[in-house]
């Protein structure tokens, strides 16, 4: 399984960065998560409840960072064991870059493969469920930095999976509306 | 019911036992449940090929509920699976035989392959630990496609280093390399016959309990062959006293064979049942069954057909890769070489054959026979073969099959069957006055008209049934003998109850059987009852598999007839004051020859238990017989089959228009059963040509067909209505009903003759091979990839 898209962050490369590499930012926001627990410079182990269908588990697994360049880019390797459920691993190549308008473009491709349970009856649903929570971390990481630098940066929608252009807005009222109504339509939920 | 006037045998008398499966009384394996019982899960791999560096089952013991789990490391000291039959490769080696463990131990093998059993009070509970048990894997790279297997680089077991459990031939190579230099024309093809997986509506259950206070065991569960069970799980696995272990297979929801085999789940609830000293039951799920049963088929083949200037075959080769999946499971190694090459003379003359076949092992679940093991596989080669030889030869199909019949009996082949008896004349001309051959051209003009691709094709198939002359398999590698067992106890009253071996899993022997034995007793079908499946009760049998039931079983239990008559006419002999050879037996009466004289079967019966007045000096008391019969040959069953589809270009859709079966059984006993047989076969076959497709990713060896999602069972909207007939046919010559079996003739002929008439709709576009299944999106890329 394949997925890449990019998505348009409200804050600076270096704080998106610093936040990519916060723990407890990543367990808010990652769907699912219940805990990660840093075991050595660079990895961690990560406990995440998901569903893949009519397949749903406990996935305790591995992450670790490959190929750091700070602030800019690193490869996430993830290795998730759902014991009877089955199994998910891959790697996750996440780069940074300003955007001229303010704010940083992530652009991420996932390469993944499921085994066990979730391939046996979920294959079909795996790519829908990968976006969906692609679509989900990107929401709560977004609405988490929000939270933790508030007023002074400029605001910048999410764009939706699939490369649509980034939806630049306003701060403030405009950007409320805008994440109001697509919740509204169920965009990227 | 008494018996019409020429008898019960040919009569459609409707089926005994669909009260009972159609009123919901069935007893299946999971409706039993015993005091105390428990449940279990499997844990099985997700990982097509993995080494296991550590199993940590603490947690999981420690589970609410939990009563023990166990892992390979505890059944490690048992024995592995057997495999039934040893095949012998042609440098004189046998075939690799690696352990096939009942919980894996150093390596997972296949996705679903099992390594850990967790019983516990309820499956709820057993579930729930089975997700606390951690298994440290190491991926290794897995082998998943047959062809590419010995090239792989990556072992599935490390005694077979290029994954090769055998290469087997059968055949004069010589001969036939010397028939194709001197040929007029070769035809030639390369396919691959599409995997199956079974689909029985009750999926493998068993339910295992051990007696402490005369250390036995018994064991409930969905079998087709529960002494066959009984004699592997014992003697070669669990080093229990065979008669310390009662096998019950009681009502079985199908089989297809995929229920013939000693699986590893049953075997382990038999071990673990001891330990924990109470019964164990395993219902499978039916994603499990997907995983865990033995597959069908899954061939890639080379094959050619060389012919003279007049389209006479002067010989076949033939080179196959079989997949054997992960593990050798029971008969695995018998399909594709056994009961496949020793069919490719099919209904022809053909002089030299040579056939070539490696089994291989891979990262898939295991390969065995599944309804018509091998035979499906060669007459599929066969009947491709010739029907594109005629198109080739620019010959009729019908006319190419004539030119070649075999026309005088007994036939021996030149790979190794001695047919006895058969006239594909006579079935090949039914077939086509019954599926108006004639009225084909206006049809196909008639579609045209609508945009639509009409084509039309044969199939003329053979079978070898009635597994089998134990000396011939014996020689060929087969472990086990091959006869049935029967028993006939004739109760005081005259009453009859009748054991036997085959095992009825939707067959109809509870009715079949009793017509036999109605017949030759001249009793009403209501006196008899037949029993089956239950070692506990039945002497011995072999089981049912390889239409076998009629032609093996059904002999075993006339034979044990014929010795209740024998018996009986010496008492009717001392109860009429008349010599043993003056009495004649009919219609259920002894008689005096040429008098009135006569003593109804009843009160023979009620004499050898009363034995008043009884010639004790010569004759035991009692009228119980018992018998086992072990054929000389096999029989071969044979029909023809015509079919025609209709194509929409635009969508690749097939439609199946009409399909005519003619089939030669020789006797028929109960023809409803027989043509519910056939409509069933004919459903699996059209299953595998146009819908069903057995899919492993090649990558990652993950099951990807592995829900009704992903693999397309046939419904009834697929199908159109069969014509089916069974013609008066050739009575088979070495059996004493006659009888040739009829179980998987619909599998095995059905298949070539939708490829065949897929082809045909295409022809005029060059398309000159249409692969299995052919799903709209197959034959659509057919249409666009043609001329290309």
């Amino acid at each position: 399984m394949d997925l890449s898209s990019q998505q348009a962050l409200p804050v600076t490369p270096q704080q998106a960065w610093d936040a990519l590499n916060d723990i407890e930012l990543l367990r808010r926001s990652i769907p699912g998560c219940e805990s990660i627990t840093a075991t050595g410079e660079d990895s961690f182990d990560v406990l995440v409840a998901a569903a893949i269908g009519p397949v749903k588990a406990k996935f305790k697994g591995k992450l670790r960072l490959l190929d750091v360049v700070a602030p800019t880019s690193y490869t996430m390797q993830f290795d998730g064991q759902g014991g009877a459920a089955g199994f998910g691993k891959g790697t996750a190549k996440v780069s940074l870059s300003p955007i001229a308008e303010g704010g940083t473009m992530l652009d991420y491709a996932v390469h993944a493969q499921v085994g066990g349970k979730i391939a046996q009856v979920g294959s079909r649903l795996v790519d829908m469920a990968a976006q969906k929570m692609a679509g989900e971390f990107f929401e709560n990481f977004r609405k988490v930095l929000e939270e933790k630098y508030p007023p002074a940066v400029e605001a910048v929608e999410a764009a939706p999976p699939a490369a649509a252009p980034a939806a630049v807005a306003a701060p403030g009222f405009f950007a409320r509306l805008w994440a109001a109504l697509r919740r509204l339509f169920g965009g990227g939920n | 019911m008494n018996a019409p006037a020429a008898g019960f045998i040919g009569q459609p008398v409707r089926r005994r036992e669909d009260y009972r499966f159609l009123t919901g009384n069935g007893q299946y394996t999971d409706d039993i449940t015993l005091q105390g019982q428990t449940y279990a899960y499997f844990l099985r791999s997700p990982y097509a090929h993995a080494r296991i560096r550590s199993i940590d089952t603490a947690a999981a013991k420690a589970a609410p509920g939990v009563v023990d789990v166990f892992t390979g490391a505890d059944t490690a000291s048992v024995g592995g699976l057997p495999c039934g039959w040893l095949i012998t490769s042609v440098d004189g080696t046998p075939m690799k035989e690696p352990k096939h463990p009942l919980l894996a131990e150093e390596k997972v093998r296949h996705v679903g392959d099992q390594l850990a059993v967790v019983i516990a009070e309820t499956l709820q509970q057993a579930k729930d630990a089975a997700a606390l048990i951690e298994v440290d894997y190491e991926e290794l790279p897995p082998v998943v496609d047959p062809a590419a297997a010995r090239s792989a680089g990556s072992a599935v077991h490390d005694i077979a280093e290029d994954n090769v459990c055998y290469t087997w031939a059968v055949g004069d190579r010589a001969a036939t390399d010397a028939a194709f230099s001197g040929a007029h024309h070769v035809t030639k093809l390369e396919f691959r016959n599409n995997r199956l997986i079974p689909n029985a509506i009750e999926p493998r259950a068993a339910n295992a309990v051990y007696s402490r206070s005369d250390e036995s065991y018994t064991v409930y569960v969905a079998n087709q062959n529960p002494h066959v069970e009984r004699l592997l799980m014992a003697a070669f696995v669990l080093g229990i006293p065979e008669h310390k272990l009662r096998v019950v297979a009681p009502d079985v929801g199908g089989g297809f064979g995929s229920k013939i085999f000693l699986y590893a789940e049953e075997t382990v609830l038999v071990w673990a049942s001891k330990k924990v000293n109470r019964p164990i039951k395993w219902t499978a799920e039916r994603s499990e069954s997907f995983l865990a049963d033995a597959h069908g088929r899954d061939h890639v083949t080379t094959a050619e057909l060389a012919m003279d200037q007049d389209g006479r075959f002067v010989g076949m080769r033939v080179h196959t890769t079989a997949n054997l999946g992960a593990y050798l499971s029971t008969f695995a190694s018998s399909v594709p070489t056994i009961l496949y090459a020793t069919l490719l003379a099919g209904q022809y003359t053909t002089p030299s054959i040579f056939c070539e076949v490696t089994g291989v092992f891979t990262n898939t679940a295991p390969v065995d026979a599944y309804r018509g093991a091998g035979r499906p596989e060669a007459t599929y080669v066969v009947e491709r073969l010739v029907e594109t030889a005629a198109r080739e030869m620019k010959l009729d199909p019908a006319e190419i099959r004539r030119r070649n019949f075999i026309r005088s009996f007994p036939y021996p082949t030149p790979v190794g069957l001695t047919y006895d008896t058969g006239d594909y004349e006579a079935h090949l001309a039914r077939a086509i006055e019954l599926a108006d051959v004639a009225g084909f051209a206006a049809r196909k003009a008639e579609s045209a008209g609508k945009g639509l691709l009409r084509g039309m094709g044969y199939s003329c198939y053979i079978e070898a049934c009635g597994l089998a002359p134990s000396n011939i398999a014996g020689a060929l590698g087969a472990r086990a003998g091959l006869f049935e067992a029967g028993e006939v106890r004739v109760h005081p009253t005259g009453k009859v109850t009748v054991f036997t071996g085959s095992h009825s899993h939707g067959q109809g022997h509870e009715t079949t059987f009793a017509q036999v034995v109605a017949d030759k007793l001249g009793i009403p079908l209501e006196d008899i009852d037949i029993v089956h499946g239950d070692t506990g009760k039945i002497l011995f049998g072999m089981g049912t598999y390889g239409s076998r039931s009629i032609a093996v079983g059904g002999t075993a239990i006339v034979k044990a007839v014929d010795k209740v008559i024998a018996k009986g006419r010496k008492i009717a002999a001392h109860l009429l004051e008349a010599a043993d050879t003056d009495i004649e037996f009919e219609q259920g009466v002894f008689k005096v020859a040429g008098t009135d004289k006569e003593v109804p079967f009843a009160q023979v019966a009620l004499t050898a238990y009363v034995p008043h007045n009884y010639p004790l000096d010569k004759l035991e008391p009692g009228l119980n017989e018992n018998a086992f019969y072990d054929p000389t040959n096999f029989t071969y069953p044979a029909g023809s089959y015509v079919c025609e589809v209709e194509i929409d270009p635009e969508t690749g859709v097939v439609r199946v228009d009409r399909f005519t079966a003619v089939d030669d059984f020789g006797n028929v006993i109960n023809p409803m059963i027989v043509e519910g047989q056939v409509h069933g076969g004919l459903a699996q076959g059209l299953g595998q040509a146009l819908l069903e497709h057995g899919v492993y990713d090649s990558e990652s060896g993950q099951l990807l067909t592995g829900s009704y999602m992903d693999y397309a069972m046939p419904r009834a909207d697929d199908l159109p209505s069969f014509t089916v007939e069974t013609i008066k046919g050739t009575p088979c010559t070495h059996n004493p009903l006659g009888v040739k079996g009829c179980g998987e003739a619909g599998a095995i002929g059905s298949p070539p003759a939708l490829i065949n008439a897929v082809v045909d709709a295409l022809a005029h576009l060059g398309v000159r091979e249409v692969p299995m299944p052919a799903t709209p999106h197959v034959v659509w890329n057919v249409i666009r990839g043609a001329g290309r």
